[in-house]
């Protein structure tokens, strides 16, 4: 029963939705998987050792991690927020936007300087908000519920597509094995060159798409008509 | 399998595969590290099970390569059950406070971006410059960063450093394992010829020697597995191994364009599914919002645009 194979996958899919434990979900799956296909144990543990050893690439960022702790330390997250006061005149979808592009570029180079409480909690979203209330008047509910979820989106948007532009992300090191494993060698450099028009077409849509969302929120829902 | 002496003296092994160990070595360093000071805090009620994970895994990186792989995959058998059975837990190295932040950050201002970018820039001019991996290139860019913050103050002793590498170990924690375990998976999959179960059953859809529709069929399956799964990651491997392998670049597509593209539709996938709760749902609770998907329905409308992106680069470039 070649389909049987697939038991594997399905308990991959059925655990990430049950959202059982990860790491004992994997495990099951590759144990369930070496069993329906006959492979003996020791091919298997076999089989674990050599891929660890061909993957340790994707531990490195442990070393990053070294580095990282003692940055936080030396006050990298308040000088981004300077970084960023120093666009308080602009529009809050504008803010949401800068907010993206130094997201990107610090993404590109493996630092995660963001994130919703982190960053958008406590810098961008009292920035934004601040804006929308120029007038004097408290935030309506909705305009101030649209904005929460622009930043954040936009810390994704910029996050995600950021991240795989460093040469040697955890994800473009998976897709290096994977093809290695297929017969495919490719160099992390060009996976990484790939996503450069990808990067800047994604945050560019992404921050167009919430500055005109804005302007659209702050005119239904600022000034004028309800002063 | 060879003596690390014998590797270190070989010249068949590249200059860049030797610095590479010495980066591995000291990796598997830290790790024990990590297991050491946490089987020293007494405040951690896990602390043996956290020694085990840490320490197994440094022993993995130390001795990994010069043993039997047979031995690699026991320890790496071992090393999971500590987490799976919940006795992993993170110790009590406290954070840098508010007041020594800003403290610190008066002190050094806006040059602490140097340290921060020295990272990226040293992996990337490896890549470009050198012939050495710029994974590599990564580790000269930490020791740069560490010693531009040494200079910057007086206070980065070399202790504040493996101090808050261990906390952040802490704080990442075993799920920080899971590429390297679905890596792991991907590898009994391949041999137990889990992918070419799945293209005989995909050939049915996909017209053969049909690329384009092969490109859409693994870039779309990308962001949908992605979306029932909610990790990219977990995605990847299958998806290769059943459809792009089988379907695309058996057919000569360039599988540098199609690899990376490959995992950004995924990506896409993970912008519209609650199931990758970390970047979708959790902003929601931590911003108090009030609709559970406000942070998704901002999301769709880019994901969507950026797979037709991606799917007419991948028809367009390979």
């Amino acid at each position: 029963m070649e389909i049987l194979k697939l038991l594997g996958i399905l308990i991959v899919v059925i655990g990430f939705v049950l959202k059982l434990d990860s790491i004992l979900i994997i495990m099951v799956a590759a144990i369930v998987t070496a069993l329906v296909s006959g492979i003996d144990p020791v091919t298997f543990l076999e089989t674990l050792g050599s891929s660890f050893v061909s993957n340790r690439s994707m531990c490195t960022f442990i070393i990053v991690l070294v580095l990282t702790g003692t940055l936080e330390r030396n006050g990298l997250k308040q000088a981004a927020a300077d970084l960023m006061a120093k666009f308080k005149n602009a529009s809050s979808g504008l803010i949401i936007g800068i907010y993206g592009i130094i997201r990107l570029i610090f993404g590109a180079f493996n630092i995660s300087v963001g994130g919703a409480a982190s960053f958008i909690r406590p810098i961008v979203m009292p920035m934004a908000q601040a804006i929308a209330e120029k007038d004097g008047h408290p935030i309506n509910e909705e305009y101030l519920e649209q904005l929460k979820g622009m930043s954040s989106a936009m810390d994704n948007v910029a996050w995600f597509f950021g991240q795989v532009l460093f040469v040697g992300t955890s994800g473009m090191l998976l897709v290096q094995s994977t093809l290695a494993d297929l017969g495919y060698e490719v160099a992390l450099i060009d996976l990484a060159s790939v996503q450069i028009p990808v990067a800047l077409i994604a945050t560019a849509t992404a921050i167009v798409y919430y500055f005109i969302k804005d302007k659209k929120l702050a005119k239904k829902y600022v000034g004028g008509d309800k002063a | 399998m060879i003596s690390p002496i014998d590797y270190f003296m070989s010249a068949d092994y590249t200059m860049s595969d030797k610095l590479l160990e010495i980066m591995y070595f000291l990796l598997g360093l830290i790790s024990i590290y990590v297991a050491i000071r946490n089987l020293q805090d007494k405040t951690n009620e896990k602390r043996i099970g956290t020694f085990i994970f840490w320490f197994l895994l440094g022993l993995m990186f130390v001795l990994g390569p010069w043993i039997p792989s047979m031995y690699t995959g026991i320890l790496m058998f071992l090393m999971v059950l500590s987490p799976i059975f919940k006795q992993v837990k993170a110790g009590s190295e406290p954070s840098p406070t508010q007041d020594e932040m800003i403290k610190n950050y008066k002190k050094i201002g806006f040059k602490v971006f140097i340290p921060a970018l020295s990272i990226g820039l040293f992996a990337l001019a490896a890549a470009l410059f050198t012939s050495i991996s710029p994974l590599f290139g990564m580790g000269v860019g930490v020791v740069v960063g560490i010693i531009l913050l040494m200079i910057f103050s007086k206070d980065n002793k070399p202790i504040v450093f493996l101090k808050d590498g261990r906390r952040m170990l802490d704080i990442v924690g075993p799920l920080s394992m899971l590429p390297t375990l679905l890596a792991a998976l991907g590898a009994v999959f391949t041999t137990a010829g889990v992918g070419d179960v799945i293209s005989d059953l995909v050939s049915v859809i996909i017209p053969e020697g049909n690329v384009v529709i092969g490109i859409i069929v693994y870039a779309i399956g990308m962001a949908l597995f992605t979306m029932v799964m909610g990790n990219a990651f977990a995605a990847i491997t299958v998806m290769t191994v059943g459809i792009g392998a089988p379907f695309v670049l058996a057919y000569g597509a360039d599988p540098v364009i199609i690899g990376s593209l490959a995992l950004t539709c995924g990506y896409c996938g993970t912008l519209c599914t609650p199931m990758a709760a970390n970047f979708n749902i959790v902003p929601v609770a931590v911003l108090e919002m009030k609709d559970d998907y406000g942070v998704i329905k901002n999301q769709v409308l880019i994901a969507g645009i950026m797979l037709v992106v991606q799917i007419i680069m991948m028809i367009v470039l390979s």
